[in-house]
């Protein structure tokens, strides 16, 4: 009779997750105990305890590179990467958030709540080894972003965003689900990795190196189904319908944070599926996704010009960005990874900063949202507007700022995999998209504002978030060296080879 | 700013030396950001900053003093700047005898001038931002100088030609300021040009800018590449340091306030150039003579050339700038010659006595609201005493008197044009001694001597406590500052020599005879101009010299039309080339593609807007379109495959 083995438990893949799972059902509790309060500062401080605490976790396993849980979840420098990152990005939310949800009195500790699961849930999504529990850390964050995005109670066009964007997320988890019940039926199993035998512990990579190519047909059509799962996430064309709604119909801190979080999670499940576990299926996946990233940049770019609404411009920019970021997935090589994880943290930064001066420009309520508010922001809020421009300029990738060092990277990258023309049309969109950065800017140095200047109340919090990201946004344009060789030590556990050789076998 | 004690090469252990430029950098950051509200202590907070980076300066100093004369060089590594393949260049510090030296000068003087500004610029409604420009300027400067590559060293080039145009037109509201300004930075965008491109050919050839490796490489490159980008580094030189071609700059620039003429514009700044063909020596080396014998004629030419204007200009700011020139020219004659050390001895004399002259000239003007006319001035030093013994030390040390600092540095130079056979390069500089003794002797005894004269309505005073603070300790410079190399000693020379490498000086006899015979020009110099402007009977002898020179005094007034001839071969066909650049090719050409195309982009973003209903069903419908799409593509590859 065998004897009875229980399954090895360990949580330290887990445990950024975890914490944050912890500290949500934490934050509810104890706000229903403590009862209605005038000034709630606890909320605040509880989620930036749990997202510290989650931070460091993830900061603890960096150089780690294992499978854990079964083989569902990869512990290695590329989740800490993200982790971190994410850890972040959560932070400069939450502080945003608090300021903006107090001066228009709907501060809920649900909100502090559902950051932290939207987090979580980015966060699995980066460690994700399995298409399974890649599929659970998606609709988590999902559904918890689904609920921010309506968190303006009184605003009928956030709920409308809210339920747009739902619906079109349970049509495109469909096709996500979709391909991973065919990857099932072509592998056998849904782990990424597998162990070493390929018949009793199968596993996509494993596979991979052990059939032959006949044998692959159906797993290059469940490639198909999960770029477009994924693809819908990253805001890529034809995919990205619903992104200028929601981005416009959101609270200001969440556009914010969909915009980096989101496609940091995103794009950190499909650069570990496409660059590293179907790595050697390139030759299917790359003339799709070459054809997605361009239409991307080139549909982000040029929708944007016309936009009047800086939400919805900055959503399509958000487009365009998810385009450039694709060019990295399509070198598939070390550089493009670490290429790519450089683009995502800095352009996080600059579009959480950006966003941030967008809520505290849009006033009580989101009332002043059009491009035409913004006209003589200098002469009004030199302070504003200097560090709107800038996050517009590292957007824009201009030197001096992150955003230039990103874009190099990331078309450096495909330069090298021998893609030049796909970077050819990248650097011509980037100048379209340097269009109407400027014209943002123009409104705000070259001309008169339109009525009398009333003061925005600049909340601490929010001051503090645009001056951190503002620094970063500059710091990393001028050194971007350390955060350069964090992503290129932040290895996969599975890691794509060079072009030319062999791709190596996972375990 | 990283860790403030990077990794450290091979060499003697700096101290905090990162602080050197990162004090007045911060300083200047803050007072550009919180100028308004910190207000009157603006000044103080600059003096501080420039004051401690001295301090950083001197124990760096003091550290390498320390170390045997085999390590010390070291190299600094703050952190990567960029790193693009195979191009890798850091933020390295280097500090050795030449660096360390200008660090002091810099940072020495620099403080000084601060301190001095205090007082000057008291009362300036936008005393806060003067404060910021110097800061600025002292850190780029600072890292110019203790740049380890020539990128690092450029930025620094760079930076301190903005913070010259923002000091320029500090008065902007002048229009001879704005104007001065643009000429300055538009000439010395000429020498950049040149200097960036002698950059690109070091890089191309030895593959480093690494000032070690290029400096390490040079003796391997061929004589017409060593040539070439010697030239071309030169002419960056001619830019920034107010050389021949393209010194039209540095007069105008005189616009700009008083303690910015005397940092920037006598003590530092210009002679960026000097500091940088030391740096280079070697290559310079490697062009076998060529680069060599230009830098030292162009040299002696402007040495001449600005002290010819000198002697009739009535501006006394004026003529302390052809003097500058002047002065600069002696320092690249003494390059020319090989005599690396004796040129940066000459740079560091020349800041203090410049610098002085300066300083006092703006006491001067301070005291007669702002008059720079010395026609309507005479007998100051009675009122003003403190400026005017010290201006007389810094006109005996210009002139080269023994025992000022200025004679034992020019001396050097024209020993060592004699001694390298040069004998036409030492012809020039002789006479252009005569003619320095002449044109400050004409300044001090118009300013300072003779019965007391003001302009109309103007009382003249002492300076003030903060601007005597630092005209006292140049003063005492000016007088002594020449131990730091006398005959015999040769301190700084030895100092150097690691660095750039010995220079020649004549011996015996021949060194007492060369050197009384400067002696004499000086002060038949001095005594010409005391005969024609000071002694009774002074006009009709001034007359009687004047007149058979009428052409030669003339055109003097005139700047020879150097100005003028720029006018109509350069600027006039330039300004027409750029408006037909503007009108027919960017109005008509490249404006009508671009706008073109953006109207393209727009209509195209217009139509396409449609597809951006607001309805979910059409959404779904796009998103069913792509899946389509993805799937019979698969399909077919997967069929054909």
């Amino acid at each position: 009779m065998p004897e009875f083995t229980p399954p090895q438990v360990q949580l330290a893949g887990v445990a950024p997750e975890i914490t944050l799972l912890v500290s949500a059902l934490i934050l509810l509790i104890v706000d229903t105990l403590i009862g209605e309060r005038p000034n709630r500062w606890f909320l605040p401080v509880m989620a930036t305890a749990g997202l510290v605490l989650a931070g460091a976790f993830a900061a603890s396993t960096w150089g780690d590179n294992e499978l854990q849980l079964s083989g569902a979840i990869a512990l290695d420098g590329f989740a800490s990467f993200v982790k971190i990152s994410l850890a972040v990005f959560g932070l400069l939310t939450v502080w945003v958030g608090r300021d903006y949800l107090v001066r228009d009195a709907l501060e809920d500790s649900e909100f502090y709540a559902l950051v932290l699961l939207a987090v979580a849930g980015m966060m699995l999504m980066a460690a994700a080894a399995d298409l399974i529990i890649m599929f659970l850390a998606l609709e988590t964050f999902s559904i918890a972003l689904y609920v921010l995005v309506a968190f303006k109670s009184g605003s009928l066009t956030s709920q409308e965003s809210a339920m747009k964007y739902f619906l079109l997320g349970a049509f495109s988890s469909a096709f996500f689900l979709l391909g991973i019940a065919l990857t099932y039926g072509a592998v056998g199993s849904t782990a990424l990795y597998g162990g070493r035998d390929p018949v009793s512990e199968p596993g996509i990579a494993s596979f991979l190196s052990t059939s032959p190519t006949a044998n692959t047909g159906l797993l290059v059509l469940a490639t198909g189904f999960l770029i477009i799962g994924l693809g819908f996430k990253i805001a890529a064309v034809p995919f990205h319908a619903w992104t200028p709604d929601a981005y416009q119909g959101a609270p200001s801190p969440i556009t914010g944070f969909m915009a980096a979080g989101t496609k940091f999670a995103a794009f950190a499940a499909i650069l570990r599926l496409f660059d590293a576990t179907l790595f050697s299926l390139r030759a299917e996946w790359r003339p799709l996704v070459i054809a997605i990233a361009v239409a991307t940049m080139i549909i982000g770019s040029v929708l944007a010009v016309v936009q009047d609404d800086i939400k919805r411009l900055l959503a399509y920019s958000s487009i365009a960005h998810a385009g450039f970021i694709l060019t990295a997935v399509i070198a598939a090589n070390d550089r493009g990874v670490s290429g790519a994880l450089f683009y995502l943290a800095t352009y996080g930064l600059a579009v959480l900063g950006a966003f941030a001066v967008v809520s505290v420009v849009s006033g009580q309520d989101e009332a002043r949202v059009r491009l035409a508010g913004y006209k003589g922001l200098f002469f009004d809020h030199p302070a504003l507007a200097v560090a709107l421009t800038l996050f517009l300029l590292s957007l824009a990738g201009v030197p001096v700022t992150a955003g230039f060092f990103g874009k190099l990277v990331v078309f450096g990258a495909a330069v090298q995999a021998s893609y030049s023309w796909v970077v050819a049309i990248g650097v011509i969109t980037s100048a379209i998209a340097a269009f109407f950065y400027l014209k943002i800017m123009v409104r705000m140095y070259l001309e008169e504002s339109e009525g009398e200047s009333s003061p925005l109340p600049i909340g601490r919090l929010a001051a503090g978030v645009i001056a951190i990201t503002a620094v970063a946004t500059i710091g990393f344009g001028v050194v971007p060296g350390p955060l350069l060789r964090a992503a290129e030590d932040a290895t996969m556990f599975f890691q794509p080879a060079p072009e030319t050789g062999q791709a190596p076998l996972g375990g | 700013m990283m860790g403030v004690q990077g990794e450290v090469a091979a060499g003697f252990e700096p101290v905090l030396a990162p602080l050197i430029i990162g004090l007045p950098l911060a300083g200047a950051v803050v007072l550009l950001i919180f100028g308004k509200r910190i207000g009157r202590l603006s000044g103080v907070l600059a003096c501080g900053t420039i004051g401690l980076a001295a301090v950083a300066g001197l124990l760096n100093f003091i550290a390498l003093l320390g170390a045997p004369e085999e390590s010390r060089s070291t190299t600094q590594h703050l952190f990567d700047f960029i790193s693009v393949g195979r191009f890798q260049t850091g933020v390295d510090l280097l500090l050795d005898p030449l660096s360390l030296v200008m660090v002091m000068v810099v940072t020495g003087v620099g403080t000084l001038i601060h301190v001095y500004s205090i007082g000057y610029m008291h009362g300036d409604p936008r005393y806060p931002r003067f404060f910021a420009y110097l800061n600025l300027f002292a850190s780029f400067m600072l890292l110019l100088v203790l740049a380890d590559n020539l990128l690092l060293l450029y930025v620094g080039w760079e930076g301190v030609g903005l913070c010259s145009y923002l000091l320029i037109g500090f008065w902007f509201d002048r229009p001879s300021a704005a104007a001065a300004a643009k000429k300055a930075f538009l000439v010395n965008r000429i020498g950049d040009f040149a200097f960036l491109i002698g950059m690109f050919v070091l890089f191309g050839a030895i593959g480093s800018l690494t000032i070690g490796q290029i400096n390490e490489a040079a003796g391997a490159l061929s004589a017409g590449v060593a040539t070439t980008a010697a030239l071309l580094l030169f002419a960056g030189a001619t830019g920034k340091s107010a050389q021949i071609p393209l010194y039209v700059w540095l007069p105008d620039a005189m616009e700009g306030p008083t303690p910015v003429s005397a940092l920037i514009h006598a003590a530092t700044m210009v002679t960026a150039g000097v500091y940088m063909v030391a740096r280079f020596s070697p290559v310079f080396e490697a062009s076998g003579g060529t680069a060599l014998t230009v830098v030292g004629v162009i040299g002696a030419a402007t040495a001449l050339w600005a002290a010819l204007m000198a002697c009739t200009e009535y501006d006394i700011k004026r003529v302390l700038a052809y003097s500058t020139i002047s002065q600069l020219g002696y320092m690249f004659l003494a390059l020319g010659v090989g005599a690396y050390s004796i040129a940066v001895f000459h740079l560091v004399t020349h800041a203090f006595f410049k610098g002085l002259l300066f300083l006092g000239a703006g006491a001067v003007m301070h005291a007669l609201d702002g008059n720079t006319d010395m026609r309507h001035m005479g007998g100051l030093r009675r009122p003003m005493p403190i400026v005017g013994y010290t201006f007389m030390a810094g006109w005996l040390a210009i002139t080269g008197v023994i025992p000022f600092a200025g004679f034992w540095s020019k001396d050097a130079i024209l020993a060592a044009a004699w001694v390298e056979g040069n004998y036409v390069l030492w012809g020039v500089g002789v006479f252009t001694t005569l003619l320095t003794a002449f044109y400050m002797s004409r300044l001090y005894l118009r300013v300072f001597e003779g019965p007391l004269r003001t302009p109309e309505g103007t009382h003249a005073h002492d300076a003030p406590l903060t601007m005597a603070i630092a005209l006292v300790p140049l003063g005492v410079l000016s007088v002594a500052g020449g131990v730091i190399n006398l005959p015999g000693l040769l301190t700084l020379e030895h100092f150097l020599e690691p660095v750039v490498g010995e220079s020649l000086a004549p011996e015996g006899a021949l060194a007492f005879i060369l050197s009384g015979i400067a002696l004499v020009v000086a002060v038949a110099g001095i005594m010409l101009a005391r005969s024609i402007y000071m002694a009774s009977g002074a006009e009709a002898r001034r007359a009687r010299f004047v007149r058979p020179m009428a052409p030669l005094v003339n055109g003097a007034r005139h700047k020879f039309y150097v100005d003028e001839i720029y006018g109509r071969l350069i600027v006039l066909p330039g300004k027409r080339f750029a408006l037909f650049c503007a009108d027919v090719l960017d109005r008509r050409g490249i404006d009508g593609i671009v706008n073109g195309t953006a109207t393209l982009i727009g209509r195209t973003s217009q139509g396409l807007r449609h597809i951006q209903t607001g309805y979910v069903r059409n959404y779904a419908a796009t998103f069913l379109l792509g899946v389509v799409a993805v799937f019979s593509f698969l399909i077919l590859r997967v069929v054909a495959g």
